[in-house]
This record gives C-alpha cells, sequence and structure tokens, in this order.
C-alpha cells in the first residue's frame, strides 16, 4: 500500500514536471515547483515509513517549511525583477 | 486490523486525489484554474495519507510529528497560492474565461 | 511582555516535541536557543505586537470540522471536473463581503476561501475579499454560503457594536 501511494506520488510529480517544463508564464512554473515540494514531503514521509525509518518524518517537516520558504523568496525574486523591468522600459 | 483496513483506505484516498491534482495541473487552462487542482493536493491529498499513516506509527512522537506537518502544510499552502494569485494578478495576468477562449482575443498586459 | 514569553513558549514547545527526549542537557540548551531568538527578534523589533485575538476560541474546532466536510466535498466535486473528458469549467474573479471586524478573522475567512477547492482568494481588503472560482457554482456557493458567518462567529463580540445588525445579513 505504501509503494502504492509512493508510485502516485512520483507519478504526480512528473505531471507536476511535465508543466513546469512546459510553463508557460513564470508564474506556472512557480506553482508546479511549489506543487512538487508538497508531494515530495509526502514521499519522504511515506518512504520513511516503507524503510521502517520515522527519523524521515524530521526531514519531511523541514521540507515543508523550506518549501513555503522558497515559494515566497522566489515569488519576491520575480516581482523585484519584474519591476526593474518595468522601471528600465 | 480494522485500524488496518481504514488507514489502507486513507492513503488510497489520498494518493488517488494527489494524482487528481497532478493531472488537473496539467490540463487546466490557466494559471487560476491549475491553482485549484493544486489545492486539492495540499488539502486533500496530504490530509488523507498522513491520516493514513498515523495509525500506523506506533509511537506518540512519529504521530505527533505528522500532525505537525499536517497543520504546517495547512497554514503554509494556502498563503502560498494566495501570494502567487495575488502575484500574477498584479503583473497583469488576465484570468482564462469561457468567453475569452470562444473569441480567442490575445490582449497583452494591460 | 506577555508576547515575548508567547514567543519563548512556542519556540521551545516546538523544541521539545521535535526532539522528543527529556535529557537535562538537551531541554537546557533547547531554553537556550529559544531565549536567545527570542532576545535577538526583540532586538530587531520583530515582535508582532498586534492584539489581534479570537475573543470565542471554543468556536475553533466546530468551524474546523465544517470546513473539512466542506473541502471534502468541493475537492470530490473540482475531481469530477478534473476527471471529465470534456473540460467544463467557467471561471470568474469576483469581489466578495467579508464582515470580519479584526485582521486575524479576515486571513482566516482568506485562507479558508484558499483551502476549499473550487475558489481561491486573490486580493483581500477590509471589508471585501477577491476571489477566483472555478465555476460559477462554486461563486454562488461561496456568496450564499454561511463560511463567511460562520468565521465572524469565532471573533470576539465588538465592544462597541457599529452596527445593531451584528454579523448577520
Amino acid at each position: 500500500m505504501f509503494l502504492a501511494a509512493a508510485a502516485a506520488l512520483i507519478a504526480a510529480m512528473v505531471l507536476a514536471l511535465a508543466r513546469a517544463f512546459a510553463g508557460p508564464t513564470v508564474y506556472d512554473r512557480i506553482l508546479a515547483v511549489n506543487q512538487i515540494g508538497t508531494q515530495t514531503v509526502l514521499l519522504i514521509a511515506v518512504m520513511g515509513f516503507i524503510s521502517g525509518r520515522p527519523d524521515f518524518l524530521d526531514i519531511s517537516l523541514l521540507y515543508a517549511l523550506i518549501n513555503f520558504v522558497a515559494t515566497i523568496a522566489v515569488l519576491r525574486y520575480v516581482k523585484r525583477d519584474r519591476a526593474r523591468a518595468d522601471k528600465q522600459s | 486490523m480494522i485500524l488496518e483496513i481504514i488507514s489502507w483506505i486513507s492513503i488510497a484516498i489520498g494518493a488517488f486525489f494527489v494524482l487528481v491534482g497532478g493531472i488537473g495541473i496539467l490540463r487546466m487552462p490557466d494559471l487560476f484554474t491549475r491553482m485549484h487542482p493544486a489545492g486539492i493536493t495540499d488539502s486533500v491529498g496530504a490530509g488523507f495519507i498522513l491520516l493514513g499513516l498515523l495509525p500506523q506509527s506506533g509511537d506518540w512522537l512519529v504521530s505527533v510529528k505528522l500532525a505537525l506537518i499536517f497543520v504546517f502544510l495547512l497554514f503554509t499552502s494556502p498563503v502560498a497560492t494566495h501570494a502567487l494569485a495575488h502575484a500574477a494578478l498584479l503583473d497583469g495576468l488576465k484570468p482564462w474565461t469561457k468567453a475569452r477562449d470562444k473569441t480567442r482575443d490575445k490582449d497583452g498586459a494591460p | 511582555m506577555l508576547h515575548a514569553v508567547g514567543l519563548f513558549a512556542v519556540l521551545f514547545g516546538t523544541w521539545v516535541i521535535l526532539s522528543g527526549h527529556f535529557t537535562p542537557f538537551l531541554l537546557i540548551s533547547g531554553a537556550v536557543c529559544a531565549a536567545l531568538t527570542v532576545a535577538i527578534t526583540l532586538r530587531m523589533d520583530l515582535l508582532d505586537r498586534r492584539r489581534d485575538f479570537l475573543g470565542r476560541v471554543w468556536r475553533l474546532p466546530f468551524y474546523w470540522l465544517w470546513l473539512a466536510g466542506q473541502i471534502i466535498l468541493w475537492a470530490l466535486i473540482v475531481s469530477r471536473k478534473v476527471l471529465a473528458p470534456r473540460l467544463d469549467i467557467d471561471p470568474v474573479l469576483e469581489r466578495v463581503p467579508s464582515s470580519q471586524r479584526s485582521d486575524l478573522g479576515r486571513v482566516m475567512y482568506a485562507n479558508s476561501i484558499t483551502l476549499t477547492p473550487g475558489t481561491l482568494s486573490t486580493d483581500v481588503r477590509e471589508g471585501e475579499i477577491e476571489v477566483h472560482a472555478l465555476t460559477q457554482a462554486a461563486m454562488e456557493d461561496l456568496k450564499s454560503d454561511d463560511m463567511d458567518r460562520r468565521v465572524s462567529a469565532t471573533e470576539a463580540a465588538p465592544h462597541k457594536p457599529a452596527e445593531p445588525t451584528e454579523g448577520e445579513r
């Protein structure tokens, strides 16, 4: 059952990865990467249960936090980049 | 035994919703409509998978961590989604609508 | 001061839960780390001193239960839309009034909107929230729905009621 869940998560990650490649806007890519991050959090948790090592949950927890901060940080970066481009044009 | 079955069913439901989120993010026509399936993964998919893992943990520390992951996801995912949607709107991205799809007018940023 | 103590309690509690060991060394280093963080926060003047709090906290669990049911219901609806062979969506972007008095209540309402599949908050102002909905039905449901009223019900009653009709519309 754990393996099936992991397989579903990986399949969904591939789909999100396809969206990250396809774009078309920066925001689509950020959304897709954020989505992959959420799926990774779940995948790490499930992998921890597959291998019988619940310590994986600490990594999962950390990943959830980093994923959020990374999304906000990239968003800020893109926003500032856009503002600068507007000023120049 | 019953708990085990419940946990497996829950994980299966969660995996299904994660898959739906993945399909939706690929299928929907524009950013804003894509965010709705993405939200399914964040809330329902994650919720059911973590709920299903809960009876398998066997240690209160592991259970608390699972609950903590769920709470973090529940607090951070809507904030990230909101920030993304807000930034995209400020950038001049026009939401896809049925009418615009039919007429196929392609006006750029205002 | 109360805010600083609260921050310390949250940080130290997180430390204890995540470590899971109760040896004196780990507990003391946890307390030192939490105290250091609070000190730096105070020095950088980053402490949030707003006094928003929910007046009727005991209503929160009921609200969360109701919200969970709502989320699962709409997840099923949106899943059917996603898996349908023909894409049957009609997205709308509209402003929806919000009756919360505090920032915390507004954030709760906006986050609840975003968490529910099918609706998505894109802008939060005082008294209204801009919402993107996947279908017309989702928007109608949000407008007619009592989510706004339920969130407001977890807030405290106003000290000086601006209008006699409190919360109800």
